[in-house]
């Protein structure tokens, strides 16, 4: 097969119907651009709405559960071994908040190198008073420098700076909080542990994440303060995150541990299996709805190419009378839609890719999104690469049963018909 | 080489639509190198029929056909094309120029398919026919630019392009004035003479088959004389 030859055939073919053509490749590109526009705004705003909830949950926390022994007393008792016991009011066992050995731990988990990083945190339940009021409320105390480095969370702080918190006694409050007692960067606030301790600590920053609850409860300090704050060691730790490289090996880490150290283990797919769902079921509406353009286009370059052929017969019979044969003619067709898919494609990612970063410009402020200006797009080459495959595989099948047509054309009908 | 360039074995053939019809009935036919052979006969009598079974487009025969000492009943689409490509040159009624392409790529396109020399001697070869038939000044001209005759001269420098075995018009003059038929009879003559161009012409018109080297005539789908 002349390759060169059917190429210029086509073109040849392609020139003479301009116009025609013109109108199926707008249709292809019409398709690619919308594609992806579509692909990359969704799977932007998809990033963003994982990044909201994902990138702060840990990969896979470590810590201790309050729950019932599994292991009862009586199960130990060699003597009712083989009885069925029935127990009645099981009361949780307090084994404390605090996870024992945790530097040994954290040192393990630190050199496994499926690992990113960890980030041990204190948690300690608190009251924030404002005169009379007392509100309730948690703090992390968190390793500023690790929890910064594993969720980026000076992305939610709107005011001061995180590395303020190094300092003593200092806290970051969520903003909801800070509107209630009316609180700015600088005041002091005063906190009562359960246990009693009443401490004041400097609010150095306010940090917004867009999750009211959180906003109005959550609040940070460091390792040191919070330990001091519950009148507990250095080597008071109650829970330990940990990011790892490969996002999907999480549960099987998060079980690989839970054995390993004897803690309670939760993955992040288990506390946030919703955004799993809501992610892929965005995706796949994005991927039907260009796949549907693309079919719609797939349809008008077949009926250009159905009636470019009731045109062109006596071309067609022309060529195969001189020499080209059935499946000669059959590829010239073909490589004709695949032009026309081709440059359409081409010009489809070019409008797609223009259309993506002016939705990337268009400003989109809301309370919830702080750190976010502009409508989220994701700029994957894999979504043009996807897109310009679709666009060579719908014009090849919109083309094929045209081109099938037209191989089967007999020349001698059509030479003695005249 | 041999002497025999087109021979056909008891060549028959019937039209299914609508009734069941018998057009051509067992020929034995043998046309020899250099030979200017026309094919007369009314219509109706199976002589275009004949022309298109020769020509290997139309497939659906009984019977054998043989191109230089080989059998090309029962070869595929794809030799079939291959033959015709690079073995008959052909001429028909209406000039059939591709509207899309300029006189020159016209005649060239067959050589191109053929693939056999570069493009830059298709080329040259293409001129040279266009010149011999007086048309290298038309060469550029879109088809739809030249009057009847011209096309028709067009269409022999094309089907003289891959120098074949035989060409073969279906009233190559059929839609011409006197003067423009004259010219291709000619054209043809000189053809045969000076290159011993084998020719296989139908025709309506008595007066140019009786000029002709031999005349078949047929008649209900036999060959009478």
């Amino acid at each position: 097969m002349n390759v060169k030859l059917i190429l210029n055939i086509a073109l040849h073919l392609l020139r003479a119907r301009l116009k025609q053509t013109i109108v199926a490749a707008v249709g292809v590109t019409f398709g690619i651009a919308m594609f992806i526009t579509l692909v990359s705004f969704m799977n932007g705003m998809n990033d963003l709405l994982d990044g909201l909830m994902l990138n702060r949950t840990p990969h896979v926390r470590l810590y201790n559960e309050i729950k019932p022994s599994d292991q009862q007393p009586i199960s130990f008792s060699k003597k009712y071994q083989n009885n069925t016991n029935f127990i009645s009011s099981v009361k949780p066992k307090d084994r404390g908040k605090a996870i024992y050995n945790c530097k040994s731990v954290i040192h393990t988990l630190t050199l496994d190198p499926r690992i990113i990083d960890v980030a041990p945190k204190v948690t300690v339940p608190v009251f924030f008073n404002s005169g009379t009021i007392e509100i309730a409320g948690i703090i992390n105390g968190i390793d500023v420098l690790a929890e910064e480095k594993l969720f980026k969370i000076s992305d939610y702080i709107i005011e001061g700076q995180v590395g303020d918190l190094l300092q003593y006694n200092s806290i970051i409050i969520g903003k909801g909080l800070a509107d209630k007692m009316l609180l700015e960067k600088g005041d002091i606030i005063k906190v009562t542990t359960s246990k009693g301790n009443l401490t004041s600590l400097k609010v150095v920053g306010i940090s917004q994440v867009g999750i009211a609850d959180i906003d109005n409860t959550m609040s940070y300090t460091s390792l040191v303060t919070a330990q001091k704050l519950l009148g507990e060691p250095t080597n008071y730790i109650t829970d330990i995150q940990v990011k790892t490289y490969d996002i999907t090996t999480s549960p099987a880490l998060a079980k690989e541990f839970k054995e390993k150290f004897g803690l309670d283990t939760i993955d992040y797919q288990t506390t946030n299996s919703q955004f799993e769902t809501g992610s892929s079921i965005r995706s796949l509406i994005s991927y039907a709805v260009g796949i549907v353009l693309l079919i719609v286009a797939g349809f008008g370059i077949y009926n250009i190419l159905n009636m470019m052929i009731f045109e062109k017969m006596d071309s067609i019979a022309i060529l195969k009378a001189t020499g080209f044969s059935g499946s000669d003619v059959k590829w010239i067709f073909i490589a004709l839609s695949m032009i026309i898919g081709l440059a359409g494609g081409i010009f489809g990612l070019l409008f797609g890719y223009t259309l993506s970063s002016i939705v990337d410009v268009i400003p989109f402020n809301t309370a919830a999104l702080p750190t976010v200006k502009t409508y989220p797009i994701n700029y994957n080459p894999m979504y043009y690469f996807i897109g310009i495959a679709f666009a060579m595989l719908t014009t090849f099948i919109a083309g094929l049963f045209p081109a099938l047509k037209a191989s089967k054309i007999d020349p001698v009908e059509i030479i003695r018909g005249k | 080489m041999s002497a025999i360039v087109l021979e056909t074995k008891k060549l028959t053939k019937y039209f299914s639509d609508p009734v069941k019809f018998q057009v051509l009935k067992e020929i034995d036919l043998r046309i020899s190198r250099g030979e200017f052979v026309s094919i007369v006969g009314k219509s109706g009598c199976g002589k275009s029929t004949l022309l298109y079974l020769l020509s290997t487009m139309d497939t659906d025969y009984e019977g054998e056909l043989y191109l230089e000492d080989t059998l090309i009943t029962g070869k595929t689409d794809k030799e079939l094309a291959q033959i015709r490509n690079e073995k008959i040159g052909f001429v028909f009624q209406f000039h059939y120029l591709l509207a899309e392409y300029n006189v020159l790529k016209n005649v060239m396109l067959p050589g191109l398919k053929l693939n056999k020399l570069p493009e830059a001697e298709v080329e040259q070869h293409a001129m040279d026919h266009l010149r011999t038939l007086d048309m290298a000044d038309q060469a550029l001209k879109m088809p739809n630019q030249l009057s009847g005759g011209q096309k028709q001269r067009v269409a022999i420098a094309r089907a003289l392009i891959n120098n074949p075995l035989v060409i073969m018009g279906d009233e190559p003059t059929g839609n011409l004035d006197k003067k423009n038929s004259d010219l291709v009879f000619d054209i043809f003559k000189e053809l045969t003479q000076e290159h011993q161009q084998t020719l296989l012409i139908v025709t309506h018109d008595t007066d140019f088959a009786s000029r002709t080297q031999r005349t078949i005539t047929m008649q209900d789908g036999k060959i009478v004389l």
